[in-house]
C-alpha cells in the first residue's frame, strides 16, 4: 500500500465511527461488481423470488396510489394490516398478539433486526447465532453495540444449531440467541424438538430469542415451528416475519416484529424517529397479500419445490455432495473436492464458467468449503449451471 | 402423482421425464408409463408451442363468434357443437351461459376466409338460430402467457 493510500485509509478510519469500521466489508460485495461487468451470466446468487409480486396485490397498491393514500400511516401501520397479520399468525401457528400494542410493521425484516436488537442490547451485550449465518446478523449485533458469538453448524448435521452447543457459549454478558430457521444461506429447517430444547436454554438462562421467520413459507414436506409458539417462550421472543420471500414482494420492503407490548413499545420507539412508518403502497399491498395470496404462496411453493429437488439431485451427481435443505430457496453444497476456497471457487466459476454463486465464506467461518445456490430461477438455467459446474468440478477435482 | 405429472408438462411441455422423475420422486420408468397412458386415455391431447405470430407478419386473422342455437331435443347442444368443432377453422369451442349458447373462437388467413366461414359454413348448419360475429383487433394473452410485456425486469446487484 503507498504512503499516500495509508495516509488516506487514517483520514478515513477517523472519520468514520469505530463500529461501523468494524463491520467487515461484505466478501460478496466484490463479487457482485465483477458479476455485474459480465454478460450471459446464469447467477444462482441473488436471494429473491424470480416471480414479479402476483398482480392483485400490485394493484391493490395502484388503487391505493390512484385514491391518493400517499401519506404517512400511523408509526406502528395501518391499523388493518396489524389486525391482518395478528389474525394471520393466530390461523397459521396458533399464536396470538394483540395488534394494538404487540405488532410493529416495519420496512422488511431488515428494519425490525435493527430494532430489536438495538431495542434489548447494551453494550458488550453478548448475542448468540449460528455459524453460518445470514450476512447481517452480526452486522446489525455490532452495530446496536452488541457482541456477536457464533455457534458452529455443520453440514454433518444438516446445519441444524444444537441447544447444548449454545448453552455452552452462554457466559453472563450473554443477553440474546439469533436464529433464523428455515435458514439463509444453507437452506436448513429446524425441527420442532430442537427448537423446544432451545427454548429450554433460553428459559433457564432468561435470554431473549429473536427469531427470523422471513422463510417461515418457503418449507418442503415439512412444518415450519414458529419459535414464539412453543410453551413458555412467548414473553422472551421477538418474531420477525414478512412478505418478500413468500409473496415474491423484495421490493416492497415490508414486514413485521410481533412480541411482547415491552419490547414493541421500545421497537417503536427507535422506528418512529428513523423511519416514521414503513412505506403507505406496499402497506396496503400487504393487506393485500394476506388477505388473498395464500393460493400464491402455494403455488410459488410447489414450484421451487420442484427446483430444489432438481438441484439438489443435480449438486449431489456431480460431485457438489448437497444435504437436502428443507427450507427457503437455497442448496448449500460443499466444494472440498476441489481444494479451494470458497472465495476461489466462486471467483473461478464466474470468470471460467460464468455461473455466480455465492462464496459460503461470506456467511462465517463454517461456511468456508461450501457455496450458496440460490434456485429462484428457471429450471433451463439450473440444467444449465448444472452442466457448467459439472465441468468446472471435473477438472479442478483433486 | 398423475396430477404432478400433468402439471409439470403443462407449465412446460419439454420438461423431460428424467426431470419430471426427481421432481416428484417417481422412478423414470414409472413416469415414462404414466405419460404414455394418460396420452392413451387423451388425458393429455397435445404437446404444443404458443407462438406470437403477430411478430413475424404472418396474416392470421381471427374472430370471436357468438352463435345462439337450437338444442336438439335428445343431443342437447353436445350435438350441435360436435358438428361446429369439425371444422379446422375452429381453434376454440364453448357452451356458454347468457345471451347466446356457442361461443366460437375461429382463426382464418384473411377476413374473408372467416367471413365465407360464417356465411358458407355456420350459417347453414341446422339449429342455428343467429350469430355475431367479433373480429380480434389485437391478442393480448393466450393460453395464461401474454404477447408483450415490456422489456423483461432485470435484477439489480443486491448484497443479501
Amino acid at each position: 500500500m503507498s504512503a499516500r493510500k495509508i495516509e488516506q485509509s487514517r483520514k478515513q478510519q477517523k472519520i468514520i465511527s469505530e463500529r461501523v469500521n468494524r463491520l467487515s466489508p461484505s466478501g460478496i460485495r466484490k463479487f457482485f461488481d465483477l458479476l455485474a461487468s459480465m454478460e450471459e451470466v446464469i447467477s444462482l446468487g441473488v436471494g429473491e423470488p424470480d416471480y414479479a409480486t402476483p398482480w392483485h396485490i400490485s394493484e391493490a397498491a395502484v388503487r391505493s396510489l390512484e385514491k391518493g393514500y400517499t401519506m404517512y400511516t400511523s408509526n406502528s401501520g395501518m391499523p388493518e394490516l396489524r389486525e391482518e397479520t395478528a389474525r394471520y399468525l393466530e390461523e397459521k401457528y396458533g399464536i396470538k398478539y394483540e395488534p394494538f400494542g404487540e405488532i410493529l410493521i416495519t420496512v422488511g425484516v431488515s428494519e425490525a433486526m435493527d430494532l430489536a436488537l438495538r431495542a434489548i442490547l447494551n453494550p458488550g451485550d453478548e448475542v448468540i447465532m449460528p455459524d453460518p449465518h445470514y450476512v447481517a446478523y452480526d452486522s446489525c449485533v455490532i452495530l446496536a453495540g452488541g457482541e456477536p458469538v457464533m455457534v458452529p453448524t455443520s453440514q454433518e448435521n444438516n446445519f441444524e444449531v444444537d441447544a447444548g452447543d449454545i448453552e455452552a457459549r452462554i457466559t453472563d454478558k450473554a443477553r440474546a440467541i439469533l436464529i433464523g430457521y428455515p435458514a439463509n444461506p444453507t437452506g436448513a429447517v429446524m425441527s420442532r424438538d430442537k427448537l423446544l430444547a432451545i427454548a429450554e436454554v433460553a428459559k433457564r438462562h432468561n435470554l431473549m430469542v429473536v427469531s427470523d421467520e422471513i422463510y417461515a413459507r418457503l418449507v418442503y414436506g415439512v412444518e415450519h415451528t414458529c419459535f414464539a409458539g412453543l410453551p413458555g417462550v412467548r414473553e422472551n421472543t421477538i418474531l420477525l416475519g414478512g412478505f418478500s420471500k413468500a409473496y415474491a414482494m423484495t421490493g416492497w420492503r415490508i414486514g413485521y416484529a410481533a412480541a411482547p407490548k415491552e419490547i414493541i413499545t421500545a421497537m417503536t420507539k427507535i422506528h418512529q424517529y428513523t423511519i416514521m412508518s414503513a412505506p403507505t403502497m406496499a402497506q396496503v399491498a400487504a393487506i393485500e397479500a394476506l388477505k388473498t395470496g395464500e393460493p400464491d404462496v402455494l403455488e410459488m411453493v410447489e414450484d421451487y419445490n420442484r427446483r430444489r429437488l432438481i438441484i439438489v439431485k443435480g449438486l449431489n451427481d456431480i460431485g457438489m455432495p448437497c444435504f437436502e435443505p428443507k427450507g427457503a430457496f437455497y442448496a448449500f453444497p460443499s466444494i472440498k473436492s476441489t481444494g479451494m476456497t470458497s472465495e476461489e471457487f466462486s471467483e473461478k466459476l464466474l470468470t471460467e464458467e460464468k455461473v455466480a454463486v455465492v462464496p459460503g465464506s461470506a456467511f462465517g467461518e463454517c461456511g468456508e468449503g461450501y457455496v450458496r445456490c440460490c434456485y429462484a430461477t428457471s429450471l433451463a438455467d439450473i440444467e444449465e449451471a448444472l452442466t457448467r459446474m459439472k465441468r468446472f468440478v471435473k477438472k479442478y477435482k483433486k | 402423482m398423475l396430477q404432478d405429472i400433468l402439471k409439470i408438462l403443462e407449465n412446460d411441455a419439454r420438461t423431460t421425464t428424467r426431470q419430471i422423475a426427481t421432481m416428484t420422486g417417481t422412478p423414470v420408468g414409472e413416469v415414462t408409463k404414466l405419460i404414455k397412458q394418460a396420452e392413451k386415455d387423451k388425458l393429455i391431447l397435445k404437446y404444443k408451442t404458443i407462438v406470437n405470430w403477430d411478430r413475424i407478419e404472418d396474416d392470421q386473422v381471427w374472430a370471436i363468434i357468438e352463435v345462439k342455437v337450437t338444442p336438439e331435443p335428445e343431443a342437447g347442444f353436445d350435438s350441435i357443437a360436435g358438428r361446429i368443432a369439425q371444422f379446422g377453422q375452429v381453434r376454440s369451442l364453448y357452451l356458454a351461459s347468457g345471451t347466446y349458447d356457442l361461443l366460437l373462437v375461429v382463426m382464418g388467413k384473411s377476413e374473408r376466409q372467416v367471413a365465407d366461414f360464417v356465411s358458407e359454413n355456420l350459417a347453414h348448419i341446422e339449429g342455428v338460430q343467429g350469430m355475431v360475429t367479433h373480429f380480434v383487433l389485437k391478442r393480448y394473452k393466450v393460453d395464461g402467457e401474454t404477447f408483450e410485456g415490456g422489456e423483461a425486469v432485470k435484477r439489480q446487484p443486491v448484497i443479501l
